[in-house]
C-alpha cells in the first residue's frame, strides 16, 4: 500500500479546502490536498453562481456587527455566535484577500459592487459578472495553491476514513478511483473540507460529489456534529425545462431584479397568502418561499414537475437582456424564450447548516481534527442567509488551514500503520458480496434519494421520520453488505459508490434522528405534526457515535460574551 | 408552452481499457427533450449498466469541464450536448491516454498520486 506523509491532509478541495492549503502553508506547513474528483472543480463552490456576503461597506454603510445581527435574525436563535461573529468580521479581510489574488469581483464607480440579497439589511453581496462567481473564485484559489510549493495536490483520491489513535487524528486512508487501490496518509492535523450533504435528496442543486462524506468521517473518527436536521432547501431551483450550463439556482437574482412573479399552476399568484414575504420587495426569507411552493403543490396547485412557474413574461425583452445579458443565449440554448415561456421552480436541497461541531479554531474534540466550510455546523443556525456560504468557506478554510498549521508544530507524525478498520472491513465486504444482493450501489444511492426527499425532505412528520429512519437501518444492515459489486480494476465507480452509499447513510441516519426528536418547527427544519416554534427547543442537538450507535443530545446554544453585536 | 414529449434515442458508447480493441456497447435512453447526452451516461449506469465509467461532477452548470468526450465525432461537454433522436456515438477524447470505457486521463500531472 502506498503511503504519503504531510504535516496537514486536507480532504476536499473546494473553497474552503484550497483556502486552509494556502493558509497552511502560509504557516509553515507542508500540506497534502485532496480531492474526490479533480483539485478546484468539484464540490459546490465551482457551482455557486451567486453572490458572497461580506460587510464591505463599500456599496454604503455596513459593519460586520449589522452582517451578524442579520445572519443571527435568519438562525433563529440557533446559532453558534462565535462562529457567526467570525463569519461576518473577517468576510471582508477575506473578500479583499481574494481581489488581491486575482478575483475580479463586479465593480463600479471605483468600489466593489454589492447588492441587496434576501434576509440583508445592507447591500452586501458581491459577485463575479455574469453568474461567475464560483467558477472564478475556484479558479482563483486553484492557481493560488498551485503556486505554493509547499502543497501537493492529489486529485481522484476518495476518502474512506479518518485514521486516529489514542484519540488523535493521525492521516487518512483514501481509494485512489484511478486504480482502486488503497492509500494512506499520515499527517499531524487532519482538515474535513468535504463539503455537504446535499446528494442525499432526489431533488439538489449540488454537484456529484455532496454525498455527506465529511459528516459521517467526522462521526466515525469519534468527533461530534452538530444541527443535522437543518438542510436548506432552495425554494426556486430549477425544474423544467431541463436546463444545462446552468446553476439550478440561478433565478434567485433575476428574480430580485426584475420582480419575476411566483405563480401555482394555474397561474395564480399565492406566496402572500402564507404570509411572510414582503410581496413586491422580494425580501422573503428562503424557507417561507419553500413552504409556500409546496403547500400549493400539496393542495393540488402544483405545476406538471411538482413545483411553481417563475414568470417574466410581464417584463420587457429589453429588461430582461440587460439584466440577463448573455445568460439569455444561454437559456435560449435550451429552448427557454423568457418573454413567451415561464419555468418551472420548486424547493431543492441546497445547503446544510449543521455540520461538525468545532470551536473557534475549526477544531473538532479529537485532537488534530478539523473542519472548514458547509461541513462546519452552526455558523448559520436554523436557516443560512444568501451569500454566507462562500465567506463561510473563505473564513473558516483560512482559520483551520491556520490551526492546523500551528498544531502540526506542536504535534508528531506518527508513521505507523494504523488500523483503518473501516476501509478494510469494507473492501473485505466487497469481496464476499454479490450472492443475494443483485441491486448496484449506485441504484441504492437513488432509492435512498427517493426517501430523503419524500420523507426528510421540507416537510416532515414524526411519522414519515421513522419509517426513513428504519428504512435507512434495512439498508444498512441488509443491503449494503451484500451489494453485487462487477469487478473493474480501473476507474471502477461501483466501488467509489459503494463506500459513498456507506457514508451517505450514515449521514441520513443523523439528519432522520435529529428531525425525529426536534418536535417543533423552526427554520429549514418544518414539522407538519409540530407546526409552531417551542421555546423550550431553542437548543442545539450534539450527536456522537456511543457504543456503536448514533447518540443526541441537547445544549445551550453558544452565545457571545460581550454585550452589543447580535444580541436580540 | 413548448409540449415535451418523451422519445428514445440510442447511445453508442466505447467501451473497454484499450483504444485497438474496445467494443461498442448500445443502449436504449428513453429522454425529454433538453436532456443532456451526460443526463443519458448517468441514467445508463442508474438503471442498466452501472459499471459504465464516466468522468462528471457539477452535472447541470458546466462548471466543473471534466466530462468530455467525442460525440458523434465531435469533442464537446456530454453535458452541453442535447439528446437526439436516432444513434448518438460516444467515445473517449481521443487525443488523451484511456483509462477505461469515456474515461481518460484528464487529470494535470502535478496531481497526480
Amino acid at each position: 500500500m502506498q503511503q504519503l506523509s504531510s504535516d496537514v491532509v486536507i480532504v476536499g478541495a473546494g473553497g474552503a479546502g484550497m483556502y486552509a492549503a494556502i493558509a497552511a502553508a502560509r504557516g509553515g506547513a507542508s500540506v497534502i490536498l485532496l480531492d474526490k474528483s479533480l483539485v478546484g472543480r468539484g464540490g459546490a463552490t465551482v457551482m455557486a453562481q451567486m453572490t458572497v456576503a461580506a460587510a464591505l461597506g463599500q456599496q454604503e454603510p455596513d459593519a460586520w456587527t449589522i452582517h451578524l445581527e442579520d445572519t443571527l435574525r435568519a438562525g433563529r436563535g440557533l446559532c453558534n455566535e462565535e462562529l457567526s461573529a467570525l463569519l461576518c468580521q473577517e468576510g471582508p479581510k477575506r473578500i479583499l484577500e481574494m481581489e488581491q489574488w486575482g478575483t475580479r469581483w463586479a465593480r463600479e464607480e471605483g468600489h466593489i459592487k454589492q447588492e441587496m440579497a434576501p434576509g440583508h439589511s445592507r447591500k452586501r453581496c458581491c459577485y463575479v459578472d455574469f453568474l461567475n462567481t464560483g467558477p472564478a473564485v475556484a479558479a482563483t484559489l486553484r492557481r493560488k495553491v498551485g503556486e505554493i510549493q509547499e502543497i501537493r495536490r492529489i486529485s481522484n483520491i476518495a476518502v474512506i476514513e479518518i485514521l486516529v489513535k489514542d484519540g488523535r487524528a493521525s492521516g487518512a486512508v483514501g481509494l485512489h478511483v484511478a486504480d482502486g487501490e488503497l492509500v494512506m496518509f499520515h499527517a499531524k492535523a487532519v482538515i474535513l473540507a468535504a463539503g455537504g450533504l446535499t446528494k442525499l435528496y432526489a431533488r439538489n442543486s449540488a454537484s456529484a460529489n455532496m454525498g455527506g462524506e465529511a459528516y459521517a468521517l467526522a462521526l466515525w473518527a469519534g468527533a461530534e456534529l452538530v444541527d443535522m436536521e437543518f438542510v436548506q432547501f432552495f425554494p426556486i431551483g430549477h425544474l423544467a425545462p431541463r436546463l444545462v450550463g446552468m446553476d439550478p439556482i440561478m433565478w434567485d437574482p433575476f428574480r430580485y431584479k426584475l420582480g419575476g412573479k411566483l405563480l401555482n399552476g394555474r397561474f395564480e399568484e399565492f406566496v402572500d397568502r402564507y404570509g411572510g414575504e414582503d410581496f413586491g420587495k422580494y425580501t422573503a426569507m428562503r424557507d417561507l418561499a419553500a413552504y409556500a411552493i409546496l403547500k400549493e403543490v400539496e393542495a393540488g396547485r402544483g405545476t406538471p414537475h411538482g413545483g411553481a412557474y417563475l414568470d417574466f413574461r410581464h417584463v420587457l425583452e429589453r429588461d430582461l437582456r440587460v439584466a440577463f445579458g448573455p445568460v439569455i443565449d444561454r437559456l435560449l440554448a435550451n429552448g427557454i424564450d423568457l418573454t413567451t415561456t415561464p419555468v418551472e421552480v420548486g424547493p431543492m436541497a441546497h445547503y446544510h447548516m449543521g455540520g461538525v461541531r468545532v470551536n473557534a479554531n475549526m477544531e473538532t474534540r479529537v485532537e488534530g481534527l478539523y473542519a472548514a466550510g458547509e461541513a462546519v455546523g452552526g455558523a448559520n443556525g436554523a436557516n443560512r442567509l444568501s451569500g454566507n456560504a462562500i465567506t463561510e468557506a473563505f473564513v473558516f478554510g483560512a482559520r483551520a488551514g491556520a490551526g492546523a498549521a500551528d498544531f502540526s508544530r506542536r504535534a508528531e507524525l506518527r508513521r505507523e500503520i494504523l488500523p483503518a478498520r473501516g476501509a478494510f472491513e469494507g473492501l473485505e465486504a466487497l469481496s464476499h458480496g454479490g450472492a443475494k444482493e443483485k441491486r448496484t450501489p449506485a441504484a441504492l444511492q437513488a432509492e435512498l434519494q427517493n426517501l430523503m426527499w419524500e420523507h426528510s425532505g421540507p416537510f416532515r412528520t414524526g411519522e414519515k421520520l421513522t419509517q426513513a429512519l428504519r428504512h435507512i437501518k434495512q439498508m444498512q444492515q441488509e443491503d449494503l453488505p451484500n451489494l453485487r459489486l462487477p469487478q473493474a480494476s480501473v476507474f471502477n465507480l461501483d466501488v467509489q459508490d459503494w463506500f459513498e452509499l456507506r457514508a451517505m447513510l450514515t449521514t441520513a441516519e443523523t439528519v432522520v434522528i435529529a428531525a425525529l426528536a426536534r418536535t417543533e418547527s423552526r427554520g429549514a427544519h418544518q414539522r407538519e405534526d409540530f407546526p409552531d416554534s417551542d421555546e423550550a427547543l431553542l437548543k442545539n442537538q450534539v450527536m456522537e457515535i456511543k457504543s456503536g450507535r448514533v447518540a443526541t443530545r441537547w445544549t445551550a446554544p453558544v452565545r457571545l460574551q460581550q454585550n452589543g453585536a447580535g444580541h436580540e | 408552452m413548448n409540449e415535451k414529449k418523451a422519445r428514445t434515442t440510442i447511445l453508442r458508447i466505447r467501451r473497454g481499457t484499450s483504444k485497438r480493441a474496445g467494443r461498442f456497447d448500445d443502449f436504449e435512453v428513453a429522454y425529454e427533450d433538453g436532456m443532456s447526452v451526460l443526463d443519458g451516461l448517468r441514467w445508463i449506469r442508474a438503471n442498466l449498466d452501472s459499471t459504465l465509467a464516466v468522468r462528471y461532477s457539477c452535472i447541470n452548470a458546466n462548471a466543473c469541464k471534466t466530462c468530455m468526450a467525442r460525440v458523434n465525432g465531435r469533442v464537446d461537454y456530454t453535458c452541453m450536448v442535447k439528446l437526439t433522436p436516432g444513434v448518438i456515438t460516444v467515445e473517449p477524447l481521443p487525443k488523451r491516454p484511456l483509462i477505461r470505457d469515456l474515461v481518460t486521463d484528464i487529470v494535470p500531472d502535478e496531481e497526480k498520486l
